[in-house]
């Protein structure tokens, strides 16, 4: 029997090693190579038509596009406009290893901290970028509270500092843990099956079965859900260097 | 936990990075813009159908105001037509009224003038008779002569009295 946390290993398929560092093409790798290519044959396929009255893949395609355009205009206005290449493809990249990541046998990349950890920081250092790029040195007025009276500043300007420095943080393992969470769950009943079966003459087998059938499909929505959450928070935090609030 | 396990770092960061890149790549110049012309075309297909919609109704309201001006001035062309033709025939009923009036007065006048022309030789003529019954019966009941001339004034100036 497998451990909950064995579906976390790494394996490397293709092993390489440049200059005494393990870059292997494990299936960690493979997996996210999968997903961007099934998302990629999602969208195209679906695009591909082009019809004034679109099918279902069209659809969906432009469910997702507009979906993301939406987001983006809503939380970040006009201005947010240009990213939204870049904001689609996270949401896209996320949501297609969440999903995937809910097939049985399968590896879920947005399970670990150092991908949730280098799309966060990514997130924010590129937003930061922007923010000093559009605003230049009056970008640092962001962490002075407006309205605040001059002792208070002393402490209010470290707070929202900290508070800005614990965004990548916050982001990346939020991400992390509600993904690790959902399948270290589902694999603990269902490590309950074969015990419970055993002792009971299978008929105890079927509890597990029925909370992890509850279990995926609340996890479907943990997938989706938490993409979107990725994605809006990408969209504010893009806000708030665009606008400086 | 498999997932602080440093040694997978620099392997999952590299093909991350790749496979990210690629992913971008392949999304902004293929898939987006794909699915953003569909939604492009469909959103002007639908504006200029709606144009075209609204331009159809302007004509046909357009149409319609023609219409109604012509109606209009064909009214009111019937309308003039008839007082002229009103006109024209109270003139001509006036005219003829007048013709008939004025030819009446002119077999009036001659009329009057034809009874006022066998007026005077009848009077004439009767004065004659009364001058000569006036003579013959001076003479025969009176046995007095009167010439002819005296009969005459005699009955001319009984004439006057009686009018």
């Amino acid at each position: 029997m497998a451990g909950p946390l064995e579906q976390f290993e790494i394996h490397p398929y293709i092993p390489i090693e440049i200059g005494g560092v393990d870059l292997s093409f494990s299936n960690s790798a493979a997996w996210m190579a999968l997903a961007t290519v099934t998302a990629t044959a999602f969208l195209t396929l679906g695009a591909r038509r082009r019809a004034l009255v679109p099918g279902r893949m069209q659809l969906m395609a432009e469910m997702a596009y507009e979906f993301v355009a939406n987001m983006i205009r809503d939380n970040v206005g006009d201005a947010g406009r240009r990213y939204f290449p870049y904001i689609f493809t996270l949401f896209m990249f996320i949501l297609f290893g969440n999903l995937l990541g809910l097939i049985p046998g399968s590896f879920t990349y947005t399970s670990h901290i150092i991908v949730t950890a280098a799309l966060a920081v990514t997130v924010i250092v590129a937003v930061t970028g922007i923010g000093f790029a559009k605003h230049g040195m009056h970008f640092f007025s962001f962490f002075v509270p407006k309205g605040v009276p001059a002792p208070m500043l002393l402490m209010m300007v470290p707070i929202e500092i900290i508070s800005y420095l614990s965004r990548p943080v916050s982001l990346s393992i939020r991400l992390f843990a509600n993904m690790m969470a959902g399948h270290t769950m589902i694999k603990v009943f269902a490590g309950f099956v074969v015990p419970l079966g055993a002792a009971t003459l299978g008929l105890g087998g079927l509890a597990p079965i029925a909370m992890n059938v509850a279990l995926t499909g609340f996890e479907l929505l943990v997938a989706f859900l938490q993409a979107y959450v990725f994605t809006v928070l990408t969209c504010l935090y893009l806000n708030d260097a665009l606008n400086l609030h | 936990m498999p997932q602080f396990d440093s040694t997978t770092f620099p392997s999952q960061l590299f093909w991350l990075a790749i496979i990210l890149v690629l992913f971008f790549i392949a999304m902004r110049s293929n898939a987006l813009p794909k699915i953003g012309g569909a939604l492009e075309a469909r959103r002007q297909k639908i504006d200029d159908d709606l144009d075209r919609a609204a331009g159809y109704r302007e004509e046909a309201e357009a149409a319609m105001a023609a219409y109604e001006k012509a109606l209009a001035e064909a009214a009111e062309e019937a309308h003039a037509i008839q007082r002229e033709a009103a006109e024209t025939i109270a003139a001509k009923a006036a005219e003829r009224r007048s013709a008939v009036a004025a030819r009446l007065a002119d077999d009036t006048k001659a009329a009057e003038a034809r009874i006022a022309a066998a007026k005077m030789p009848a009077i004439a003529s009767l004065e004659d008779v009364a001058a000569d019954v006036v003579q013959q019966a001076a003479a025969k009941l009176a046995g007095v002569k009167v010439s002819e001339t005296d009969a005459k004034a005699a009955v001319k100036s009984v004439l006057k009295e009686t009018g």
